[in-house]
């Protein structure tokens, strides 16, 4: 039953043929027996059954929408209140969060049940999953393989049928990467749709929380439950709540897909070429139009990145001091030492690195050359963007140069890492909605997806244009082998 | 020791806390005095997660002083972090104003000085930016490790930094006082110097008379009464004199004020220098303030405490004739300026303007009025003292002794006691009126003495007791001459007509 699409089992629930227990049941056995994917750092029985028993006596009482019973995982990056919070780190490995995040409550109080917290890179740094102080996440199509991240517990959760829909977050691809490496649907909706409220923050000019589901459908109808204005969120956008499912169903004809020429040139792998050419094949059948675009900035996007991203990520990780909560080491000799050796316990490489390079853009005599040249290159960005949206109504591209790696292949040369989110990190640079949906197979049978970018607000375009697809093949619907 | 004049240079950083219910970011209380931490939301402790949300009315204050000041209130400002760790800074960053502040330019003219030789000195102000205050680190009772209070992390401060503009302790201390006078003034801060609400930084710096270049300057922290400014910039003169004439240079530094010795010590030097990596903060987003903003802000202020000191001193300057030094003493608080205008109009008589009796009201005012005012307030430092007595009965008094009916010696007896029965009650109401002005002077028999006969009389009787004085006199001493002017004045109880008792003891005493 855990296996059907949102719609079926929100009508299943609706329609007492399942309980939420039962299906609470079913999603915690199945996270028990893919153990092995390490997906999730913390399961939550207990509280899990006992909000499926609230939400079965709501749907009993015939109150709620669609959301109501409807197991679901959250990114470890969300805080939860009573429920551990570690963003994948040590230095937050005990920590429990007195508080939800507001993507949590509009969840909770939407009757969803949280059955626990996804692995993730630590604090939301990486794109592979193997930067997590509670080890690797492994591709379900392969365990050998990376899932992709930051978000790679949530794409697995859902790709191995754990749960049906998971929350993410994406700064740089976090979403979309995972979701295109593990064969599911991912969306991350423009800058400020989502409140970062009680998300802990990487970069927060770039942070922006999302959905996993197993198709577009169900993206948007738990992406409707997780949007909205959040007053305590200063960069949370006051726009009337939407529903993104209501443009669902249009069809697709004289729609025009841009495809930026620096998206299909050196650098993206042959077998993801052909089978976005497929894709973009069929969504010719499908009545769209494409027409060549060019974003001739974009290739500017990971320097413009990993200089912004790190300088946000060096102040907002200053608050992990060992003072009031988080790690702290066990012997110090004074405050400067307590200090340095609870963040050098408490943080990871990765971690440590990006805190290095941001501490290091930001510094007198340096900002003006990194940190101000990156904020005009990010402009220059979101130029390219708008220029390219005036010729089409959507972008569409690959998410991933290739699909998923090996566990270790990349592991010794960050620079390669980061080059892998050549296609994502841009969008997140002018803060546009972006979307993976699954599009084909590699040559080694591996899921890839495929890229759709949006204007601001154009979440619901981007998924009709991803459901439209998804009523037209199947590749959404693949399960791993052995799931 | 050499020849050298020295010219000392002054700038001052005021933090101003404001007094918003709620701090700055947060919705938590920024009442002074709870139990540690009880006043700290998850957003001052800096939980993962949080973020920060602007206080409107924190900004509406930073606004009342752009207006005060006569400043530019930026139509766009933006908040930036200034980072660095220590433990009573929750999130590792303080969220401040950096390139573009919310306030800039402006001046504050002040009254330096008493009496005679008070002048008038014009004081430039750079910016004034808003900023979250850090939390506090108790050093005491910890045995050996030190307690964090976070309930004053996050309280709004506005600070307001001048450009060196002031050349010595007495310019600065007046400068502060006026500062401090003026943000009660338009009710953004309580003013509480004991409790922090306003402290002071002062960057200090010598050069020889003459010279235009500034010398190395060292900056003393938190100085937190107007006596320890005056006494730690004094120390600190000395002191940058001393070390350049003995031939040391001076560094920058960051110096503290221990009051106990009465000297400053050095906290840390240049090299020392925290490197705040100052950016944009991405939480929050750029603070614009459209101009209407601006005149909704400055209605409500006109509303709450009527006109600016300011607007009083243009005023007091072309309308009254004052001095600019003069019309600045009439703006302690915004209540004097009124009792003046009352006084001042109460005093005229017939056929004059108020430029007739603006100079001698403006002396009773700053003098005899505000000094009772201002032991008033020293006796109960918990009340809002109201006026003890009106500016319109000031000003009777004031038209009484200019009409020869009163001496002002009477006046200021009558002042007295009608502001002593204004305390007595609990200033619930005026301690006199008109009317008992006149019935007083009828009951007591208060009435100036003009008779130039009855003068003379007791004239002669003073000097004929007083021969001693009389000789002093005689050899060339004036001061006996004002001694037997008092002795006149007692034996008339105090109401022989003052110029009349001038002239006849000049005259026979044959001066």
């Amino acid at each position: 039953m855990i296996d059907s699409s949102l719609t079926e089992l929100a009508a299943a629930l609706a329609g007492r043929r399942v309980s939420s227990v039962e299906l609470t049941q079913e999603a915690l056995a199945r996270i028990a027996a893919h153990q092995d994917l390490n997906a999730f750092i913390t399961v939550d029985e207990a509280g899990a059954l006992e909000a499926a028993r609230a939400a079965d006596d709501r749907r009993a009482q015939g109150t709620g929408g669609p959301l109501v019973g409807i197991p679901l995982a959250h990114k470890d990056v969300f805080c939860t209140e009573g429920l551990a919070t570690t963003c994948g780190s040590r230095m937050l490995a005990n920590f429990v969060s007195p508080y939800d995040a507001h993507v949590v409550s509009r969840l909770r109080a939407a009757g969803a049940v949280c059955v626990g917290k996804t692995n993730m890179d630590e604090f939301a740094m990486g794109s592979s999953n193997e930067n997590s102080y509670f080890g690797p996440v492994k591709n379900p199509w392969d365990r050998e393989r990376i899932p992709g991240g930051s978000s790679g517990g949530s794409a697995v959760a859902v790709a191995a049928g754990m749960v049906p829909i998971a929350t993410g977050t994406d700064t740089g691809g976090s979403i979309r990467q995972p979701a295109s490496l593990c064969g599911v649907t991912g969306i991350k909706p423009t800058y400020g749709v989502v409140s970062r409220y009680g998300m802990v923050a990487y970069a927060s000019s770039l942070d922006q929380g999302g959905a996993f589901a197993r198709s577009a459908q169900d993206c948007a109808l738990l992406l409707s439950a997780m949007a909205g204005f959040d007053s305590r969120d200063s960069t949370s956008l006051d726009r009337p709540p939407e529903d993104y499912t209501r443009g669902l169903d249009q069809p697709l004809a004289g729609l025009r897909i841009g495809l930026p020429k620096e998206f299909f040139a050196d650098g993206l792998a042959a077998d993801v070429r052909a089978a976005l050419d497929g894709a973009l094949a069929e969504y010719r059948r499908l009545g769209a139009t494409l027409v060549e675009v060019s974003l001739p900035n974009a290739r500017l996007a990971i320097p413009a990145y990993y200089v912004i991203a790190p300088a946000e990520a060096s102040s907002n990780l200053s608050r992990f001091d060992g003072v009031r909560y988080g790690h702290r080491a066990a012997e110090y000799s004074d405050l400067q030492d307590m200090y340095s050796r609870s963040r050098a316990e408490g943080f990871g490489a990765e971690v440590k690195r990006r805190i290095l390079i941001g501490t290091y853009v930001l510094s007198h005599g340096y900002y003006d050359a990194y940190y101000i040249q990156a904020q005009k290159l990010r402009r220059l960005i979101a130029q390219d963007f708008a220029a390219a949206l005036n010729e089409c109504d959507v972008i569409a591209g690959p998410v991933s140069p290739t699909t998923a790696w090996r566990i270790g292949e990349k592991s010794d040369d960050p620079v390669q890492m980061y080059l892998s989110d050549i296609y994502t990190i841009a969008v997140n640079l002018a803060g546009l909605p972006g979307l993976s949906l699954p599009a084909g197979v590699g040559a080694e049978g591996l899921p890839v997806g495929l890229q759709l970018i949006g204007n601001y607000f154009a979440e619901a375009r981007l998924l009709n244009a991803a459901h439209q697809f998804q009523l037209a093949t199947d590749w959404h619907q693949r399960r791993p082998p052995a799931t | 020791m050499s020849q050298t004049q020295w010219e000392v240079v002054i700038g001052l950083e005021v933090h101003a806390q404001l007094n918003t219910a709620s701090k700055i970011f947060s919705a938590a209380s920024t009442a002074f005095g709870a139990e540690p931490n009880r006043q700290a939301s998850a957003v001052d402790l800096a939980l993962p997660g949080v973020l920060p949300v602007l206080n409107r009315g924190a900004v509406e204050r930073a606004i009342r002083f752009g207006l005060a000041i006569g400043g530019r209130v930026a139509e766009k400002s933006i908040f930036a972090r200034k980072n660095y760790f220590y433990p009573d800074l929750p999130k590792g960053y303080q969220i401040s104003q950096f390139e573009r502040p919310v306030v800039e330019g402006g001046t504050l003219t002040l009254r330096v000085g008493e009496g005679e030789k008070a002048y008038e000195k014009r004081v430039r102000l750079t910016r004034a930016h808003l900023e979250e205050d850090a939390g506090k680190s108790l050093h005491e009772d910890f045995h050996g490790m030190s307690g964090i209070d976070l309930n004053r992390a996050g309280t709004p401060l506005l600070e307001i930094v001048s450009e060196p503009d002031m050349r010595s302790a007495a310019e600065a201390v007046a400068y502060a006082k006026a500062l401090h006078g003026l943000v009660r003034w338009i009710d953004i801060c309580d003013g509480n110097m004991q409790e922090g609400s306003f402290r002071c930084d002062a960057n200090v710096s010598v050069r020889p008379k003459g010279e235009e270049a500034f010398g190395t300057r060292r900056e003393i922290k938190n100085l937190n009464s107007f006596r320890f400014l005056q006494q730690a910039i004094d120390y600190e003169v000395q002191w940058q004199i001393n070390e350049i004439e003995e031939g040391r240079t001076i560094q920058q530094a960051t110096v503290l004020f221990d009051p106990d010795s009465g000297e400053t010590r050095m906290m840390r030097s240049k090299e020392d220098a925290h490197d705040y990596r100052y950016f944009p903060d991405p939480d929050l987003l750029p603070l614009v303030i459209n101009p209407d903003w601006i005149e909704v802000v400055k209605e409500d202020l006109f509303h709450q405490v009527g006109p600016l000191p300011r607007e009083w001193h243009a005023k007091f300057e072309s309308e009254y004739g004052l001095s600019r030094a003069d019309a600045i003493a009439l703006t302690p608080f915004p209540r004097i300026p009124h009792v003046f205008v009352a006084a001042a109009r109460e005093a005229v008589q017939e056929g004059e303007t108020v430029r007739a009796t603006a100079k001698i009201a403006a002396n009773w005012i700053t003098n005899e009025y505000l000094r009772r005012w201002n032991e008033s307030a020293e006796k109960h430092p918990t009340v809002e003292i109201p006026e003890g007595v009106s500016g319109e009965l000031v000003g009777y008094l004031i038209r009484k002794v200019r009409q020869n009916e009163i001496t002002a010696r009477t006046a200021k007896d009558l002042l007295d006691e009608f502001w002593r029965n204004a305390e007595a009650i609990g200033f619930t109401a005026h301690g006199g009126t008109e009317g008992d002005i006149d019935r007083l002077i009828d009951q007591r028999g208060l009435k100036q003495v003009n008779d130039s006969g009855a003068i003379e009389a007791i004239v002669d009787e003073v000097l004929a007791a007083n021969q001693k004085s009389v000789d002093e006199f005689r050899t060339g001493k004036e001061k006996a001459f004002n001694a037997l002017v008092g002795q006149v004045m007692k034996a008339s109880k105090g109401k022989a007509n003052p110029t009349q008792v001038n002239e006849l003891l000049r005259r026979k005493l044959g001066a």
